[in-house]
């Protein structure tokens, strides 16, 4: 479903800022595969969501997408294949647009935009729908401006956005993370709802080690550009945080850091 | 005071007519979040195009259209500048207001155009109906366009152009349409000004920017900003009660014609104020108000919403 081969991105090269982001990255996911993302800060898991979703493009290596190359694409052409769900709740909708007109614009997503009104009443008996399944609420403000939900209310709706249209790639850049416990306790819960029912293939970045560990069916570990540990469905089924922490040390010959680790 | 009411419908006309610039300017300032100085010449391209063709024998309306089609292309060169070019937006909209002036003195040949000898759009109806019933249409098209697929991307384009790239809108292709709608727009107004006014001048359009905000920004104050359909209109109304502050201010003995720009700068300048003042006075008082809730509430058990 996504093959990345040999892929490598510097920042900054050739000055005394150089770093590199990702080094020789090697990723390819099965159809349905639901796979987290951990590692200490600067590992290039931000990086990585950006090179597949084209807000950069890779030096060297190329990204496949269902065997199609799309290296060259910009990102709004990806969007056909990809969903994604940004960490800050602000990112994924428009603030002064209704939650109809978002679910409209997300609804058409990698499809060409003409003159076709936005909201019908058939789209909009589907958005209550969809909205329903969430089980905020959120169904019966369908014209409420998007600005006025919480961050928890748009970033459930941000998901709602990126996944109901089917996208062969979900991914999620620490979705989670700028929620406070609770609320990103319900998010992680119809995350893994929608991608189950779904089967979307996905990649989720995340600093919570338990939620790494329960979520999806395999877990890479990132370190300094690398992916440097892939643990399968049996070995995850457990694994325990400690085992871990005490992994990674071992690999990459210093503790895991990361100002936000959440140890579950 | 009687006699000032009995004459607003100058005001009210002259409104009309500059509505359309304003509906142009809402669109860039407001919906796409790009402060357009392409305006200024755009205004004046209009009026040069349906003067130059208007004298020539063309129909009147058919210029007008053209006036229209050549404010767009104006807009699209500064879309380009700014999408492609990557120069910073309230440049590109400079650079081509200075372009503009050269194109538009090529175009009329001469920096006034007389079109009291000629047949014009308001031939034997008061011009009011007229631009009454071309603003309405011209609103009601843009509400219909604001509620299409394309129209909801370019709004995202200026709400959130991340979130509505992810989504796979061309934010380049949507940015630059909406810089040739609104100057499509700002360029019909010169057009029927210049008609109305019997004449097309080089200068006409300047400050006309300032114009175009002060109309935006009074119309929301007044009317508010809920949806687009009551935004569009409340930027039409701005353009008539702008004028009519003018036509007020022009009954004070001591003003002059020439004050009329500095007045105009000073109601832009106090409906920008005066919005910021009351939202900060509002946070202080209701962040005094909660800090005292919290403090009567602290100790007892607290309810947890999403």
């Amino acid at each position: 479903m996504l093959e990345m081969n040999h892929v490598s991105k510097l920042f900054n090269p050739g000055t005394v800022d150089e770093k590199i982001a990702l080094m020789d990255v090697n990723l390819h996911l099965k159809p349905g595969d639901f796979v987290t993302v951990i590692g200490s800060n600067g590992a290039g898991k931000s990086t990585l969501m950006n090179i597949i979703s084209g807000v950069m493009k890779p030096d060297a290596g190329e990204v496949r997408i269902d065997g199609t190359s799309i290296g060259h694409l910009p990102e709004f052409r990806r969007s056909r294949w990809i969903g994604r769900v940004f960490q800050d709740p602000m990112a994924g909708t428009a603030p002064h647009m209704t939650i109809e007109e978002n679910l409209a614009m997300a609804h058409r997503r990698g499809q060409s935009r003409g003159l076709s009104i936005g909201v019908t009443a058939s789209k909009r008996a589907s958005f209550r729908k969809h909205l329903e399944r969430l089980g905020i609420g959120l169904e019966d403000r369908l014209r409420a401006k998007v600005g006025m939900l919480s961050g928890g209310e748009r970033q459930a709706l941000s998901l709602l956005m990126a996944t109901f249209t089917q996208p062969q790639i979900l991914l999620l850049d620490e979705h989670t993370a700028a929620l406070d416990p609770a609320r990103a306790e319900l998010i992680t819960r119809i995350t893994d709802e929608i991608v189950r029912d779904m089967k979307l293939t996905t990649l989720m970045v995340t600093h919570n080690m338990e939620q790494a560990i329960r979520l999806g069916n395999r877990l890479i570990m990132m370190d300094k550009g690398r992916i440097i540990l892939d643990v399968d469905e049996e070995r995850k089924k457990s694994l325990t945080v400690e085992q871990l922490l005490g992994e990674f040390e071992q690999i990459s010959g210093h503790k895991l850091s990361d100002d936000r680790l959440v140890l579950g | 005071m009687l006699d000032f009411v009995m004459k607003l419908d100058g005001p009210i006309e002259l409104g009309l007519l500059y509505a359309l610039m304003a509906l142009g300017v809402y669109i860039t300032f407001r919906i796409l979040d790009f402060p357009d100085l392409t305006v200024d010449g755009s205004f004046t391209t209009g009026a040069a195009i349906a003067a130059i063709l208007i004298t020539n024998g063309v129909n009147p309306w058919l210029a007008t259209l053209a006036a229209f089609a050549g404010g767009m292309v104006a807009g699209i060169c500064t879309g380009l500048l700014h999408t492609k070019g990557k120069i910073n937006g309230l440049l590109s909209g400079i650079i081509m207001m200075i372009a503009l002036y050269s194109i538009n003195m090529r175009i009329m040949g001469k920096p006034n155009i007389s079109l009291s000898q000629e047949e014009i759009i308001f031939g034997s109806i008061d011009p009011i109906y007229i631009m009454l019933v071309i603003v309405i249409i011209g609103k009601l098209l843009l509400d219909a366009f604001f509620r299409t697929d394309l129209g909801l991307a370019l709004r995202a384009t200026g709400d959130n152009k991340r979130m509505i790239r992810s989504f796979g809108a061309n934010t380049d292709t949507t940015t630059i349409l909406g810089l040739s709608i609104s100057n499509g727009l700002v360029a019909l107004s010169g057009a029927v000004v210049a008609q109305q006014s019997s004449f097309a001048d080089i200068g006409s359009g300047i400050g006309m920017i300032v114009i175009g905000l002060a109309s935006v920004i009074i119309g929301e104050a007044v009317l508010g900003t809920g949806s687009v359909f009551r935004t569009t209109l409340a930027v039409i109304c701005g353009s008539i009660i702008y004028r009519i502050v003018v036509a007020a201010a022009y009954e004070i003995p001591w003003l002059e014609a020439s004050d009329l720009k500095l007045i105009t700068a000073v109601i832009v300048i106090i409906a920008l104020v005066v919005p910021t003042i009351n939202r900060a006075m509002k946070q202080r008082s209701q962040a005094r108000r909660r800090s005292i809730e919290l403090l009567a509430a602290q100790g007892k058990s607290k309810g947890g919403a999403l």
